[in-house]
């Protein structure tokens, strides 16, 4: 259990996946211009990514591991070459289904959500967590946890960096660094904080 | 090759850059170009992948419902990623080790999605082509600025060649540490913003809110 609570903390802070990886930084960039939209953003993904990184993590152990047929009698089979279009495909499965179930059940959510559902869909750290669980091999419960962390994560970030930004529109910046230059600069001293949290060993 | 070929091969490098002005792709941008060798082998994997994947795209635009045209779209630049990971792990292994999770992320690289989206859906296979190499030299070219200057400075080489002698080996430079670290890209994109829109004026955005300079009010002596 203890185990599992240090991989949470873990996926929050030390590796966080906006700033840490620098994973969905495009959306980071464009969706963070006020904190309710954020929020909004930020929900949609922890959602998304609690649902697809324990999916995916079964169709791995089962499907696509080297050596995970050996329950279909083909021990030496290894389709591990497919990984990527699976992985994708389940993402783009799970938020079109996560889009019509809201649609039909939760419509308040479903409007205030909208546009971004689909915009999940090609968010990097969805797939970037997909991987990682991938290359660091983690069971059932763990990437459970790994999901809900690495979403949390990703929208802490994004609604400090709104926070953020909400009060630099009011400031005197200089004119060829309105706007997104001075949104680069703002997250990479917000990177260069969290870069503290790398120390800590859990 | 015509005029108007090369303006769309041309244009995305400086007056329509993929990731200073369209926002796209930024991910890979910063995470990959603290060595030259992993910058230039995501450049050139991401260039490949933007181009063929324009092609083939616009090849079958007119027979995609656009309702489901995500999914194709995904389908098609998720086998082309597959093709270009194996590509790399068979020919250059340690390369690839260095680049992890960022070579599969191709795929949901926003400048691939992007420009399939908003050019390949409307134009016939050629021009879309040409489009997708335009964009992927765009995006190479900045990040090729980048790498130069992150491991100049960051370790004195180039490529893995000592260009400046090390502090530490008996020469004069002593390393920028922060160059090396991924926040570094960051500050050096933002930089590069500021100088490409001081140059081309026409791509600053105006302020939300400006300062309100008050008439001095009449004081009374």
């Amino acid at each position: 259990m203890i185990d599992l609570v240090n991989l949470f903390i873990k996926a929050v802070f030390v590796e966080n996946l906006a700033l840490t990886f620098f994973l969905g930084m495009c959306t980071f960039l464009a969706v963070s211009k006020k904190i309710s939209t954020a929020l909004g953003l930020g929900i949609a993904v922890v959602v998304v990514q609690s649902l697809t990184i324990p999916i995916n993590n079964l169709i791995y152990q089962f499907l696509i591991k080297d050596g995970a047929l050996a329950w279909a009698g083909l021990p030496e089979m290894s389709l591990d070459f497919l990984g990527l279009i699976t992985y994708i495909s389940v993402i783009a499965a799970v938020v079109q289904v996560l889009e019509m179930f809201l649609d039909r059940y939760v419509p308040s959510l479903y409007n205030s959500l909208g546009i971004f559902l689909p915009l999940i869909t090609v968010n990097c750290a969805i797939l970037g967590g997909c991987l990682f669980m991938v290359e660091r091999d983690y069971n059932f419960s763990e990437s459970v946890t790994y999901g809900v962390g690495s979403g949390a994560g990703w929208a802490l970030a994004i609604v400090a960096m709104a926070g953020v930004r909400e009060k630099l529109k009011y400031s005197d910046i200089p004119a060829g660094l309105q706007g997104l230059g001075v949104a680069f600069i703002t997250a990479g001293l917000m990177a260069l904080g969290f870069m503290a949290f790398s120390g800590i060993q859990l | 090759m015509s005029y108007q070929h090369k303006k769309i091969i041309l244009d995305p490098i400086i007056d329509n850059n993929p990731v200073i002005l369209q926002v796209l792709g930024i991910c890979s941008a910063l995470a990959v170009t603290s060595k030259l060798s992993t910058t230039i082998t995501m450049c050139i994997a991401l260039t490949v992948v933007t181009a063929f994947s324009n092609a083939a795209i616009s090849l079958v635009r007119n027979h995609t419902p656009s309702s489901i045209r995500i999914i194709v779209q995904m389908t098609i630049i998720s086998s082309l990623v597959i093709v270009t990971d194996q590509f790399i792990k068979a020919y250059a292994f340690t390369i690839s080790k260095d680049l992890s999770v960022f070579v599969g992320l191709i795929i949901t690289n926003c400048i691939v999605m992007g420009r399939a989206e908003a050019y390949a859906m409307k134009h016939p296979p050629l021009p879309s082509f040409l489009d997708g190499l335009g964009n992927g030299l765009g995006y190479s070219a900045l990040l090729m600025v980048i790498g130069t200057i992150r491991e100049l400075l960051g370790s004195g080489s180039l490529f893995g060649y000592p260009i400046l002698p090390l502090d530490r080996d008996g020469g004069w430079y002593v390393p920028n540490g922060l160059l090396l670290l991924p926040p570094s890209a960051f500050f050096l994109i933002g930089m590069i913003i500021w100088v490409v829109r001081s140059w081309k004026p026409a791509q600053v955005e105006q302020p939300e809110y400006r300062i309100y300079h008050a008439p001095r009010p009449e004081v009374a002596s």
